[in-house]
This record gives structure tokens, sequence and C-alpha cells, in this order.
């Protein structure tokens, strides 16, 4: 089992009372009254020194994600704090989760993302999201019924630019280039391990079953929510027949925090905790579901399984939320004791059957001791207690990249399917 | 071919298009000249205002494609590949010469067959119509926006009988679903043509429409405010305003005898 210690990159200081004086956390949040330059200036060095820290205490990977106009994360390109990790002396994988392909000129992507597998020595995890509503249909002004045809049209792309000898012509709906051709292409051959994100639905499911990638269910509500969407997920990998049940074909990412103490644990986060739900999570939702971004079917879908007529729907976090409910009752957060944590992430990593688990440590408005200190524990205490889980059922992971040997298990290598692409 | 018939009387009748399209479900009531309506964003209709123009006409109400059928957008890249699919609709409708009636977005493409095909239409009714854009005075969001910032938005009296039971969802959940689902198909298969922002070029084209153009306005039009009125009569060669009071994006809603008499006052 890898761990991937990854940072969402928010904002730390949010007014207390952002939900009264806001519409959303994402999309509209006025940068002039809350987003301070020299303010970010600071956030972004601390953002590097956090994952440079996790990389020395051996966190199998280190990542981060893309999105836009927000305070709850805006890594605005990943592909610049990659480039800055790929400088660096190391032999940790560099997870991108990831570019979010219909918001780029998909030959950007191709460029940048092969220059980075170069610098790094070929570290690098290509996660690819479809994107969020709010970046793609809010923030970029995609029509909402555009999105999937792009990211669909970008991936075939870049994934050609990246196979193929150059230069070659590419005769897309919303890309027509008579000269692909990048240079560089990767060093990973065929190409980097490619990586997806969903939120469950079925279409990104499929896309990872026919093309042989992982999935990863990038959730904030805990491993026991996740529970019945990643079931949906390995039902479809069973579907195909001919596609084994490797945990490492699945990813989950979720928020940890660890102290000396199950009590202290308490005591030092659930303030951040209730600071990221309260005011990251509040996004409304025509931003988060406008008509169009879901198919009409999982529209239907959706209205059937919740018995409402209408996608407005409430809030989840209530003011009536504590640690009990949060951390004890529902593991929304995995927190506690080295023990506690490494016993809850155990029962997450076999019920969820997966490979990768995206660590949040650095919850938003944690500073960089705290983050320390829990990123310490984790990795001197938990990680060891984990880590080798899946090691003797013989897993391989097929999907890491072939630069990044820091704890390499036996056969870890991309995979190489008929016809010889991953 | 299947028809259906509904409480005033008008008839539903999907209509086989050409070019692996789904069949329009056109609407249609009245004998008389020809009559096309091109309903807004949020999904076809068949208003009240369009049993008082069949009195005298034979009125056409179609859905605009992908809103039943998403897979017709599949087909439909462009504004201008719309445009073609209204062209063969009204072919298939064995339509001629027409006065052509849009409201919001259906304005816009109304506005846009009006230009591209200077022949084909009489006379151009626009309502409250989408296509263009002042900097000064931005056509405002419908797509990401609130149900309450949006009701605002297009009612100048949410509390009035005719508004309030459109607003209304269905007491049977099975119906109120359908009903949520049918409008944001309707306003995703809109939105593929115009998000983020409802402007396409309309301006570089309306100098080409011949047709004599009424403008229909809502006064307190709170998504497409009535400055565009002048606007688009400032850019057609014979195009006269009728701002009407105590309406907002619905005119035709919330002042339809008004509304109702001014539209067949001029396509008479």
């Amino acid at each position: 089992m890898k761990n991937i210690w990854f940072h969402m990159q928010g904002y730390r200081d949010l007014p207390d009372d952002f939900r009264d004086r806001y519409e959303s956390i994402w999309v509209n949040p006025p940068n002039d009254e809350l987003c301070d330059p020299a303010t970010v200036g600071k956030y972004l060095n601390w953002n590097l020194d956090e994952l440079e820290m996790a990389d020395d205490l051996g966190f199998d990977g280190i990542g981060t994600n893309e999105h836009h106009q927000n305070g709850y994360g805006f890594p605005v390109s990943p592909h610049m704090t990659a480039a800055v990790l790929a400088h660096r002396k190391s032999d940790a994988a560099i997870c991108l989760l990831g570019s979010t392909l219909p918001t780029y000129p998909p030959m950007r992507v191709a460029e940048e993302l092969a220059a980075i597998d170069c610098m790094s020595g070929g570290r690098l995890i290509a996660g690819w999201p479809v994107g969020s509503a709010m970046d793609t249909v809010g923030n970029f002004g995609i029509p909402p019924t555009q999105v999937r045809p792009r990211y669909y049209e970008a991936h075939d792309l870049i994934k050609a630019a990246w196979t193929k000898p150059g230069p070659f012509p590419f005769n897309g709906k919303y890309t027509k280039l008579r000269y692909v051709n990048p240079w560089p292409k990767p060093i990973q051959k065929p190409h980097p391990p490619i990586w997806l994100a969903g939120g469950g639905s079925l279409e990104t499911y499929h896309f990872a079953a026919r093309n042989n990638y992982t999935y990863n269910y990038l959730s904030f509500h805990g491993y026991h929510a996740a529970q019945a969407l990643m079931q949906g997920y390995w039902d479809v990998i069973e579907s195909y027949g001919d596609l084994d049940d490797n945990p490492y074909r699945a990813g989950f990412a979720q928020l940890i925090c660890v102290a000396d103490t199950d009590a202290e644990a308490e005591k030092l986060y659930w303030r951040h905790i209730r600071n990221f739900f309260d005011k990251s999570m509040y996004i409304p939702s025509h931003f988060a579901m406008p008509p169009g971004y879901l198919t009409r079917a999982s529209y239907e879908n959706m209205l059937k399984k919740t018995g409402s007529a209408t996608p407005f729907r409430a809030d989840r976090w209530g003011p009536d939320a504590t640690w009990g409910t949060t951390v004890e009752d529902h593991a929304v957060v995995v927190a506690g004791s080295p023990d506690t944590v490494a016993q809850r992430l155990t029962e997450a990593v076999r019920g969820l059957r997966i490979g990768h688990l995206i660590c949040i440590l650095q919850i938003q408005s944690m500073d960089p001791q705290l983050t320390e200190y829990s990123t310490r524990l984790f990795a001197e205490k938990v990680m060891p207690k984990i880590s080798h889980l899946w090691d003797d059922e013989g897993y391989v992971d097929h999907w890491w990249p072939s630069g990044a040997t820091r704890n390499a298990r036996r056969g870890d290598s991309p995979v190489v399917a008929a016809g010889g692409q991953a | 071919m299947n028809t259906e018939v509904t409480t005033g009387g008008e008839l539903t009748t999907p209509i086989e298009m050409p070019g692996e399209f789904s069949p329009n479900p056109v609407i249609s009531k009245g004998d008389g000249s020809p009559v096309v309506f091109l309903h807004g964003p949020f999904g076809q209709e068949w208003p009240g205002y369009l049993d008082d123009l069949a009195t005298d006409h034979r009125v056409y109400a179609p859905a605009h494609p992908g809103a039943e059928d998403p897979t017709d957008l599949t087909r439909l890249d462009h504004l201008w590949d719309l445009v073609l699919y209204y062209d063969e609709l009204f072919h298939c409708l064995e339509l001629g010469r027409i006065d052509l009636v849009g409201h919001s977005f259906g304005g816009m493409v109304a506005a846009e067959i009006a230009a591209t095909y200077p022949d084909r239409v009489r006379r151009l009714v626009l309502l409250d119509s989408m296509g263009l854009w002042l900097d000064e005075c931005p056509v405002e969001e419908h797509v990401t926006v609130s149900p309450d910032v949006l009701h605002q938005l297009l009612y100048a009296n949410p509390e009035a009988p005719e508004v309030a039971q459109r607003l209304t969802a269905p007491d049977d959940l099975a119906a109120a679903q359908a009903a949520m689902v049918r409008q944001f198909s309707a306003t995703a298969a809109t939105a593929h043509f115009t998000h983020p922002i409802p402007e396409r070029g309309l301006s570089t084209r309306l100098h080409r429409i011949r047709a004599e153009t009424l403008l229909l306005w809502g006064a307190q039009d709170g998504l497409v405010p009535p400055i565009y009125a002048t606007e688009f009569q400032r850019q057609i060669a014979d195009a006269q305003v009728a701002l009407i009071d105590n309406a907002g994006h619905y005119p035709y809603l919330e002042q339809r005898i008004d509304v109702s008499r001014r539209t067949r006052e001029f396509l008479a």
C-alpha cells in the first residue's frame, strides 16, 4: 500500500463569519476582500516547505491538485508546484491529481507534464480529473454539456502526443493541429501512469476500466460514506471480466489528524476540522451541479436516490456536528493516536480495497508546525503499520511511476497492455 | 403520425427530422398564416399567449433540440448549426414565409434566423431577447444561479397568481422530479450555445434583417434589461419598441392581455 502526502493549498485565514457574508467558497468569493497577495506568497512557500518535509519523511509520493478562484484550495497550476518538486533530488513519486484537462489547450499539458517527467527522472503520476463544475463551468465558462467531450478529446490528444512519433496531425472538434510534435516526450514509456479522479459518476468508472487506469475517489466525507461508491467501482471492474481485483486500481483521499493521544487530537484539530467543513465545503448546488454537468440519466438517478424533487439540496454540514459524530461515529476524519489512526486506516484500506492512500494531513487553517507534528507522527508511527497492506497477497502496483523507486516493492512498474499502451 | 391533444386543444406532433436527429415534438394550434414561437432557456411551453395568437394564426411551438435527447447536441456544435436545424424543421413543416416570435434564448435564435434567411421571415417579434451584450449593463446569469435569485430576475411580481402557479411544483413527487429534470435538460441544451455569455456576434448580422420587427420587453426584466430593446432597435432597420410595465422577463405571462393584443395587431 502506498501513502501519498497531498496538499490542497487552501487559504488558511478566512473570516469566521464567512458563511454569513458570502454566497460560496468557490467561483465568486471576492478576491480583493479575502485574498491578500502577500499572504498568499507566504502560504505558497509554506505549502512547498510542507511538501518537501513530507518527501523527507519518507512518503511514497507527494502531490497536489488543481483548482481555481476559491478559498478551499487554489493550486492554480499543479504543473508549477510539480516543477519545484521535480527539481529536488528525491525518489518519491510526484502525484498530480491533477490537471483539469478541459480548461487547457491540451498541448500545454502534454508538454509541461512531459517536462516535469524529464526533470524528475520519471517520477510523475499524471492525474486527469474531468474537473469540478465550479472550475469548468463556473470559472472557465465551459458550457456544461461540453465539459466531458472536451475532456475526452484532450485525453486522446495528449496520450497520442506522448505515444506516437511526431509530427502528426490531430483533427479534433475543439483542437485542430497540423503538427503534434511535443518537445520533449516523457521519460516514462509508453507514458507516465495516468490516474483518474472522480466523485462517483458511472462514466468515469467505465473510462478507468476501458483504459486500465486507476480510479481515485476524492472525498471529504470519509471512508464509511465512500463504501457504497467504491463498491460501485469494483462492480464495474468485475463486469469487464478480464480485469483483476488488484487494489492498486483504486485510491482514496482521507482527511487524517494524528496526535499522541485521542484526547490530544480532539484538542489540537477540532477547530481546524470545523473550519474546513464550515467554509471549504460551503458550495451552493447551483455552482456544484449546474444543468448539463451531469447527464440527464444521472440527474434522474440522483433525484430518485435522494427522494427529492430538487437538486438544490440543503447543506450537509450543520452546527450540531461534534468530534463524536465527525470522527468517532462516521470517520469523516480519521483522527486520534497513532494506534487509533492505523487501526481505522487499515479498515479503510481493506474495506475500500485501495492501494493508494491519499493522505490529507494539512487541513486548511493548520499552521506548518501543527502540520509537521501530525505528518511526523503519521510517518513514524502509522506508516509502518499500514504500508505492508496487500504485500502478502502479492499484488503489484502497475500504476506507479518507474522513476519513483522509494520503498520499491517487487514488480512495481507501469503496466503494458495489449498494443503497448498503458 | 402520432399526435397528442392537450387541454387547450393544441396538438403535439413529433416531426421526423433528417440527419439522425430525434423527432421534434412540435405543438401547434389554430388556422391562418403561420407563426412560429421559439421558447426561452427553460423548456418548451404552450402559454396562454399562444392560444391568443392561435385565434388568427396557425401557431407552431417547437422544442429546442437536445432537451429530450441530449445526443442531438453532439450534432449541433454552434449556433450556426442550430439555425440550419430550424431551416430543416421549417422545411419538414412545409412552411414557406413565416412570422417568427422568439422569447429570450429563442429570441436570439429567431434574430439569427431572420438575419440568415431575410426573405423567409415576414414579421419578427422579439420578447426580452438575448443575443447582444453591453459592458455597462450585462445580461445576468441564468444557469449557475440559485432558484430564488433567478425568480427575482425573471418576474416583476413573483407572488402574482399566474407566476406563483408556474413556480409551484406538482404535488406528486414523480411528476415534480420529471418537471425538474425537464427544466434542467432544457436549460443545459440551450446553455450549450450560450454559456457563459449569450452573445455570439449577432450584432454583426442584425443589419441583414429585412423583416418589420416588434421588440416587446418587460420594463422590469432583471435578466435581459430593457436597454437591450433599445439596442436591438438601433441595429435593426425597421423596428419598434414596446416596454410592458409590471412585467419582467416573461411579459406574455405577467401582462398577457396587453402583450397578446400588441402581438396580434402587429402580425395582422
